[in-house]
């Protein structure tokens, strides 16, 4: 048993982004693209949902905030009041404009970090992770597309795949050992 | 196909006729290089500095703050001069990796990888001031909100000092991640085309194995965009917080409400100042003037002069506001008429003179286009803004409220020994930046390339807006060296067309010899092989040796040194490929099949 996939290497992006689309019409398999820079309007191309790190921040930020009024109404209010300067601490309302630039920055420092370790946990980046670009050329110059080709008729496939202006197709055989 | 489309009025932010390919390989150049002599020059020059800080700091902790020129009047002097002056210094970067991508300016991606690590450095170099200050660094985890071992008395959350800690540690560490983020496809790029192992190794550590998904790049856009959105408001927070360590004070001279405002224009003025001066110098060394051209440096003077104008005005009212009030206090704050005249008058004069007079030469287009005029500029700010804040702080400090405290500050040798050290710590990990990370987004300027790189933009002049912009138009070497998938089989050649031609007369003397030993080929009798399944041989390089008039692998086997290196002369986009990867002894395997 041996599991197909073509590589189409592609070497201009807008060439990329015509063979993706041509390739979704004829109802092939992408299963994954690798390229050196961010192509405008790709993931669509491929039907990638849209990412929901935003609203991850969004919620980090809210827990930074939360973190930063609980700490500064234990701390200023409850634990050990004290008159510093004649400045009210009698109710953390009263406090508080004192508080707002803290506030701040434990939101942003919250959803900023919280997110982006997010990021690096989702798509799998870490120190010592392996890259897994098949082709060492993907984060130079050259798009790589992965197609499916479990059964497809891989000559007409390649066939196909020349002509939306691939420069290299190769065969994948990945053996699988019983 | 997606537009390209780019007013023509707009200058190319890429000059050259550039492909991806060349992008990567001019980013890269640094760190596939050596270090030049200037370099070594310079980094010494910056680690002596350094280390003379360092002993001056060990110094300064081991006896106490009473080795610098401070009095009882002057209690703070260099060091917050120092702190605020490299506080500011370090808002540029982030000013322009998020404000200006939130405002899609594409020149930002040329200059914000290096912005960002001089915002960087100098935000390590202005939190070393207030540790210093501290007389025991040790106990630096004080500032943290920790209870103490006798009970809990807490950290003041009514102080500026305090939201300072909070600012400065978000603000460095928020630029960190901005910046390792964006370096992680440029780390990848590096780690691919390098070929020491070692490097290999360490690029392939940082890169955190990027390997350039569609989903990656998904996430890598929209965390960047998030991220600017975050940066943008914590960059201005981190400089009005600086200046409510004065404002909410009642030092005359400090206790003013244009404070936060005109602190962060003022950061923003120094700031890219100092990127100017770096990148003018790093531009050359490095050779990269077609990235960071005359219009990026014309563009970040319009920044000055804008911000630099908000300055300027900020000087006027708080002189005016100043006299206005009446107060008679007032006349001796830094900006008066009492400081003017006063015994700091040549610090007043150099602020206004470095800060308020010689940028308003930028107005003139000719000037502000001009490399030298900009270097210079951008010095003198960097002098004018040093002495904003030791005139807002020593002079503001010097005339207090009681005539019989009035005193004069003198620096000690340690007070500018830590300075310079500051600044040989800062250039040398400058300097090992340089040398060591891409110092161009180079992902980023690949996006570009095609809506503002020179040799597209002619294209369009010349063919119109619908010409079909296929970087292949472009590429000088086609089918470089191709890395081959060990699964792979190749079934599928490239356009013929494409391929550019071996220029066969003026290489007939050597063609000739390498067919003299490898033996020619007659269609009649013989029949080609696949020369593609050489391990090294791609469909151009085929192509290639079709027309040099090679087609069998028996020819490929007879190959010895001596061919190999008249193979390289004839075909010199590939040197040593042939010898590398053994073309004659793959040839003989498939041979004997």
């Amino acid at each position: 048993m041996a599991a197909n996939t073509i590589h189409a290497i592609y070497t201009d992006d807008d060439v990329l982004m015509n063979a993706v689309k041509q390739t979704r019409a004829e109802n092939y398999r992408i299963s994954e693209i690798y390229t050196p820079f961010p192509v405008h309007g790709l993931d669509e191309a491929v039907g990638l949902a849209p990412t929901r790190l935003a609203i991850t921040a969004f919620l980090y930020g809210l827990v930074g905030f939360t973190v930063a009024v609980a700490m500064m109404n234990y701390i200023m209010i409850q634990d050990w009041p004290q008159n510093i300067g004649g400045k009210p601490s009698f109710t953390f309302y009263q406090n508080m404009p004192a508080f707002i630039p803290i506030m701040f920055e434990l939101t942003v420092f919250f959803a900023g970090h919280l997110m982006v370790i997010t990021f690096y946990m989702r798509s799998r980046l870490w120190p010592f992770k392996k890259a897994e670009n098949p082709d060492l050329r993907t984060t130079d110059d050259h798009f790589l597309m992965e197609v499916d080709a479990e059964n497809h008729d891989v000559e007409k496939l390649t066939q196909f795949l020349y002509k939306t202006g691939a420069s290299e197709i190769n065969l994948i055989q990945i053996e699988q050992d019983h | 196909m997606s537009s390209h489309y780019e007013a023509p009025i707009r200058e190319p932010l890429v000059l050259g006729e550039k492909s991806y390919h060349d992008i990567s390989m001019e980013v890269g150049a640094p760190v596939f290089g050596k270090a030049n002599k200037s370099w070594w020059i310079s980094f010494t020059i910056a680690l002596v500095a350094f280390l003379w800080g360092l002993g001056c700091i060990i110094y300064t902790v081991s006896t106490g703050i009473g080795t610098w020129g401070l009095n009882k009047t002057i209690g703070w002097a260099w060091d917050i001069t120092n702190f605020v002056w490299w506080v500011g210094i370090g808002h540029a970067g982030t000013l322009i990796s998020a404000v200006l991508l939130l405002f899609r300016q594409k020149w930002r991606m040329a200059v914000n990888r290096s912005a960002e690590a001089m915002t960087i450095f100098a935000v390590v170099q202005a939190g070393l001031f207030p540790i210093i200050h501290m007389g025991r660094p040790w106990l630096a985890y004080w500032v943290l909100p920790l209870p103490n071992q006798f009970g809990s008395l807490w950290v003041n959350f009514n102080s500026p000092l305090l939201w300072d800690v909070f600012a400065i540690s978000t603000y460095l560490s928020i630029s960190l991640v901005f910046w390792w983020t964006g370096l992680l496809p440029d780390f990848a790029m590096i780690r691919d085309r390098t070929e020491k192992p070692f490097q290999k190794k360490i690029y392939g550590i940082l890169s955190f194995g990027w390997s350039g998904r569609v989903k990656d790049w998904q996430r890598f856009e929209e965390v960047s965009l998030v991220l600017a959105g975050l940066a943008t408001p914590l960059v201005l927070s981190v400089h009005t917080i600086v200046s409510f360590d004065f404002a909410t004070s009642v030092v005359p001279g400090w206790h003013s409400t244009i404070y936060p405002p005109y602190f962060v224009a003022g950061a923003i003025f120094s700031g890219f100042a100092m990127v100017q001066t770096l990148l003018i110098i790093m531009r050359k060394v490095l050779h990269l003037e077609d990235y960071i051209t005359v219009l990026h440096i014309e563009y970040m003077n319009k920044v000055i002069l804008l911000t630099g104008g908000i300055v300027g005005v900020a000087y006027l009212i708080e002189f005016f506001i100043g006299w206005y009030s009446g107060v008679p206090y007032e006349n001796y704050v830094y900006l008066s008429f009492g400081a003017a005249t006063g015994p700091y008058w040549w610090a007043f004069w150099a602020l206004i003179i470095c800060n308020m007079i010689v940028p308003l030469s930028l107005w003139v287009k000719k000037l502000r286009r001009s490399i030298r005029w900009t270097f210079f500029v951008a010095l003198v700010i960097n002098i004018g803004m040093w002495f904003e804040r030791f005139d807002i702080i020593v002079i503001d400090l010097s005339k207090d409220r009681l005539t019989s405290s009035w005193a004069m500050f003198q620096p000690t040798f340690i007070d500018i020994g830590t300075f310079i050290g500051t600044i040989g710590f800062f250039f040398v990990l400058f300097l090992l930046y340089a040398r060591t990370f891409p110092v161009i987004a180079q992902a980023e300027v690949k996006t570009i390339l095609k809506t503002s790189g020179a040799g597209f933009k002619r294209l369009r002049a010349e063919h119109g807006d619908h010409v079909s912009h296929d970087i292949m138009q472009f590429e000088k070497e086609p089918g470089r060296s191709a890395f081959v998938n060990p699964n792979a089989v190749p079934i599928s050649a490239a356009n013929d067309e494409k391929v550019t031609r071996v220029d066969v007369k003026t290489q007939q003397v050597k063609i000739n010899s390498l067919l003299a030993a490898v033996g020619t080929f007659n269609p009649d009798v013989q029949t080609q092989d696949n020369l593609q399944r050489i391990n090294g041989i791609g469909p151009v390089m085929e192509q290639k040796l079709h027309q040099i008039g090679i087609f069998t692998f028996g020819q490929v086997s007879k190959m010895t040194e001596r061919e190999y290196e008249l193979l390289d002369e004839i075909i010199s986009e590939f040197p040593g490929r042939a010898r590398r990867d053994d073309w004659a002894g793959q040839a003989l395997t498939f041979i004997n099949e």
